[in-house]
Parts: C-alpha cells; structure tokens; sequence
C-alpha cells in the first residue's frame, strides 16, 4: 500500500480517492437486515448491562429476562390473553364503527362542494381538539364500560379519517371525472364506478395508519377509567410497583400494533395487486 | 386556403363565435371552425393558445361564455356518446384489465349482450395491436400501450367524432411516431371526424386533412392549412418537398403569431 504522503507520484490513485459518494447509498437486503439487526442486539446488550451492573434499580428497569418472565407467568395464568382478548375487542368495535361512518362522510365530502363547505370546517375544527380531554367528559356521559372505550376510539380516529378520506378523493385526477362524463355517465356513477374505486388504495392506507392511532386511544382510555384491559394491568402494575409487567405490557401492546399493521399491509398488497406495474 | 374537399364535405361540428373566459384571463376570442364530416383535423399552437380549451368545449365538458358549438345542427349543452375523447394521459381504471377498460366504455350501449360488449371490445384492442394483451392491468403495460387501449376504449362505442387532446404528448419520441402510424391506419378504416389537439407540427401536417393553427393570448384561430398530401400516409412523406413547405408556413406563423 502507498502511503497518502506519497500522493504527487501517484496522481491516477489520488483521482480514484476523489470520487464523490453518490447521493444515495443503497443497501443489499441482507445488509439492510445486518444492520437492523445489530442495532437490535446491541439495545438489549446496553439494556442488560444497565440493569446487571446494578447502574439503574429494578424497580425503575428490570431486566430483560425478568421483564420476560414476568409475561410468561402471565400468559401461563391466562391473564395477557384475556387483556388483550378485551382490548383487541374494544379496539375493533371502536375502529370499525368510527371507519363505517367516516367512508361515506369523507368520500362525500370529497366529492361534492357543498357537503364539503358544511362539514370540513366543523371537522377541521373538532380534531384539534385533544381527545385525551375528552375522557372525563366520555366517562361522565356513558361510565366506564365498553361503550366509553369505544367512544374515544371514535372521537381520536373518526374526524381524522373523514378528511383523510376526503383528501383522498380529491385526488383523483379531474381526468377520470371527464372521462365519466364523456362516457355518459351521471355523477352518481361517475363517483360509485370511478372516483370511488380509483380512490380506494389511498382510503386502505389512511385506515391502516388510523388503525394504529385506534390503539394508542384505547390505552389512553383504559389507563384513566377501566375493570380489565391492558391499560387497566398497566395501571394496577403501577399501583404495585410491578415494573416489569409494565415493560412487558407496553411491549405487547407495540407487537398487537404492528401485527395489525401488517396485516392491513398483506390485505392491501392483496386488494390492490393490480397496482404492481411490469417487472 | 381551402381545399375543394374541405367545402364539399357536410359540417360534422360547428363552432361559431365562441369565446371563453375564465375569471380575468381570456382563454379564446371569436373563434370559429367547422370539423366536416370523416375530417381529420388538426389544432396547433403554442401552449396557452386555447386549444385544449376549444376542446372541452366541443366535447362539452366547458360551456363557452359566448358563442355556440353544435354537432350535427343540435347545439352541444354536455359531453355525449356521440363525442369520443382521449387525453393526455390514458386515465386507465387500474383496477380493470385492458379489455375490461373497454368493455367499461361499452356498458352504456343499449342491446348489447355482455358477449357482444366483449366480442366488440377485443375487436376494438385488435384494431389498435393489442391482440394478447387483454388481460393485463393498466400498471403492466407502456405509455404508449396505455394510449392504445385508451384509443380502443374511444373507438369501440362508435362516436361519430374522436377528440384527442395532446394524446401522444407523454410518450417518448419513438413510441409518439409508432402511434402516429397506428393513428393514421385507425383512421384509414375506420374514417370519423377527427380532432387531435397537439404542440408538433409535423405530427399535425401528417395526420390532417387540414390544420388549424391558433395564436395564444387571447386565444384565435390564426389560420388553416388544407394539406393536400396523398393517403394513405405513410413515414415517407416526412421527407418530401411538400411536406416540408407545409411545415415551414404553420412554423413561421406559430412564431409570428
């Protein structure tokens, strides 16, 4: 090897050391997967040597392995799955009844001015409102059951998603419209055979983004007022100290999330395979 | 400027003293122009002359602020079946294979068994060289592909008159003249009145049996060319004496203009 300091006698080299690197660096899939998987590992290792040098209590960080354990027992006993049972269930019904609404209100309110005029402001307005607020209001008017839970899903998901899906309609390229129009369609089958449908990819990806905000006001909504659910064992946990089962319960929760999510991912890739284009 | 065949043919579309505002701007002025019967013409102009204005208005997706458009003696108030139109872009549902693209064009057609719709819609892809291609989605074919299907769709119903706004204005250079030659064949055989919207000159010179050159702001019709070539066309008459001398004329008025 030439030493740098060599430099003048090797010009053609120093020309090869210039070379800018391009703007983007792209990755094989398996270095992509090295990668993530090392800075995956080296988060335990860090986690594990914090709490085995005793550098932070257990009450305030278990260990991994306790925190492990600790769901074991719990999933031995029937209790995670009973919680994630009646959270999964809450989250559906909420979710399911906020979309079913927010469809046909959003696409309307896309679609025709006047829909839009009377209804986009007053949603523009409601979903800055924080929903979390809301939960002593919810708790006053329904208790603390089912139905409480399935209201604040509503209100954290529901406005969002009309002017998602709104949005989502407007996109549509004024083309289609004309194309409707020239075909001699009405624009009742312009918007049901064309806008609609055309839509529908970009309306799959609002509710699977929704889906995920369905869970995190879920959990708001049974820390504050709940009997079971997995926000409730958070908050008991807490009561007793239980850090652990906390961890643990907050790692469940993200996995519930992202097997959703990639479910909704493998159902669209499904509805929508007429999208992928040649090769 | 005229040519014979030009005054002896019935009106097909005619536009009389139309002119278009929107808001401030002045789209077109006074234009008129008449599309005779199995004409194939030809609208040139820089961008923002109005031409795909006068477009929408004959396909009736505009009203002109003054003036009037009619088909056939019947003043135009909305698009129609009688009217085809193929845009710049193919708008391809994406969700329909290339045959049922047309075959959605075809479902406003009455009488027509679902095995006719489809019967006539292969013959319709055939036509444009799609034999084959039938059952792929808009996402797995070309642009040029797409415009194909796109054109298909709009013959497959039969309009008396095809209007084409900038159609092959996304392709690149060499699928636009392959289309060009299958434009010109398509309408070999199938001779309906033809309105193509385009920024190419030679693309227009080719093609027309006349052309119609506009001047931008506000928008007119600066003037026609009845092009007196031989048909049917084929690439050979890019290069001929004739051609040229066409070109140069609508050329030199465009950039005067």
């Amino acid at each position: 090897m030439t030493t740098q300091t060599s430099a003048p006698a090797a010009p053609a080299r120093r020309t090869a050391g210039a070379r800018r690197k391009p703007v983007l660096t792209v990755l094989t899939r398996r270095q992509y997967i090295t990668t993530a998987v090392i800075a995956f590992v080296t988060f335990l290792v860090l986690w594990t040597a914090v709490t085995a040098t005793g550098l932070v209590q257990p009450l305030f960080l278990p260990s991994p392995a306790s925190v492990v354990e600790k769901l074991v027992e719990q999933a031995g006993n029937g209790q995670l799955w009973s919680d994630a049972a009646v959270s999964t269930y809450r989250v559906m019904v909420g979710y399911l009844l906020a979309s079913a609404l927010a469809i046909p209100i959003g696409v309307l309110c896309g679609a025709v001015p006047r829909i839009e005029a009377a209804i986009e402001p007053i949603m523009d307005f409601i979903r800055y409102m924080p929903v979390v607020a809301f939960v002593p209001l919810t708790v006053l008017w329904v208790g603390i059951d089912d139905p409480q839970k399935f209201l604040i899903i509503f209100l954290g998901t529901f406005f969002q998603q009309v002017l998602m899906f709104a949005d989502a309609v407007r996109r549509v390229p004024l083309a289609y419209r004309n194309l409707g129009a020239t075909l001699g369609l009405n624009r009742v089958q312009i918007l049901v055979r064309i806008v609609f449908p055309s839509a529908l990819p970009q309306i799959w990806d609002s509710l699977r983004i929704t889906l995920g905000w369905a869970w995190t006001w879920l959990v708001v909504a049974e820390l504050v007022a709940a009997t079971e659910g997995m926000g409730y064992r958070i908050t008991q946990a807490q009561r007793f100290l239980e850090t652990d089962l906390i961890i643990g319960y907050v790692i469940v929760l993200g996995l519930l999330g992202l097997v959703f999510d990639q479910i909704m991912r493998a159902l669209g890739r499904q509805f929508f395979r007429y999208l992928k284009g040649r090769s | 400027m005229s040519s014979t065949e030009t005054l002896t043919r019935q009106p097909r579309v005619t536009v009389a003293g139309v002119s278009k505002q929107f808001g401030e701007v002045t789209a077109l002025t006074d234009v008129d122009l008449v599309l005779g019967d199995r004409e194939f013409v030809s609208v040139v102009g820089a961008s923002g002359c109005g031409k795909s204005t006068l477009l929408s208005i004959i396909a009736g997706l505009e009203a002109p602020t003054t003036g009037s458009a009619s088909i056939a003696g019947a003043e135009i108030l909305g698009p129609g079946r009688d009217r085809g139109v193929v845009f710049q872009q193919a708008t391809l549902l994406p969700w329909l294979s290339a045959l049922d693209n047309v075959v959605f064009a075809l479902d406003g057609e009455q009488g027509l068994s679902k095995r006719d719709r489809v019967e006539r819609a292969r013959e319709a892809l055939a036509q444009v060289g799609l034999t084959g291609f039938e059952q792929a989605y808009p996402a797995q074919l070309s642009g040029g592909m797409q415009q194909r299907v796109a054109l298909a769709r709009s013959l497959a119903y039969g309009p008396s008159v095809l209007l084409m706004d900038e159609p092959f204005g996304a392709l690149d250079a060499l699928t636009r003249r392959t289309m060009q030659e299958l434009l010109t064949q398509v309408w070999e055989r199938n001779r309906m009145t033809v309105m193509l919207i385009t920024h190419d000159i030679e693309e227009a010179v080719f093609l027309s049996d006349r052309v119609v050159a506009m001047t931008p702001r506000p928008g007119k019709v600066a003037a026609e060319y009845a092009i007196e070539l031989p048909r049917p066309r084929t690439p050979d008459v890019i290069g001929n004496d004739a051609f040229r001398e066409y070109y140069r004329d609508i050329l030199d008025l465009i950039h005067r203009g």
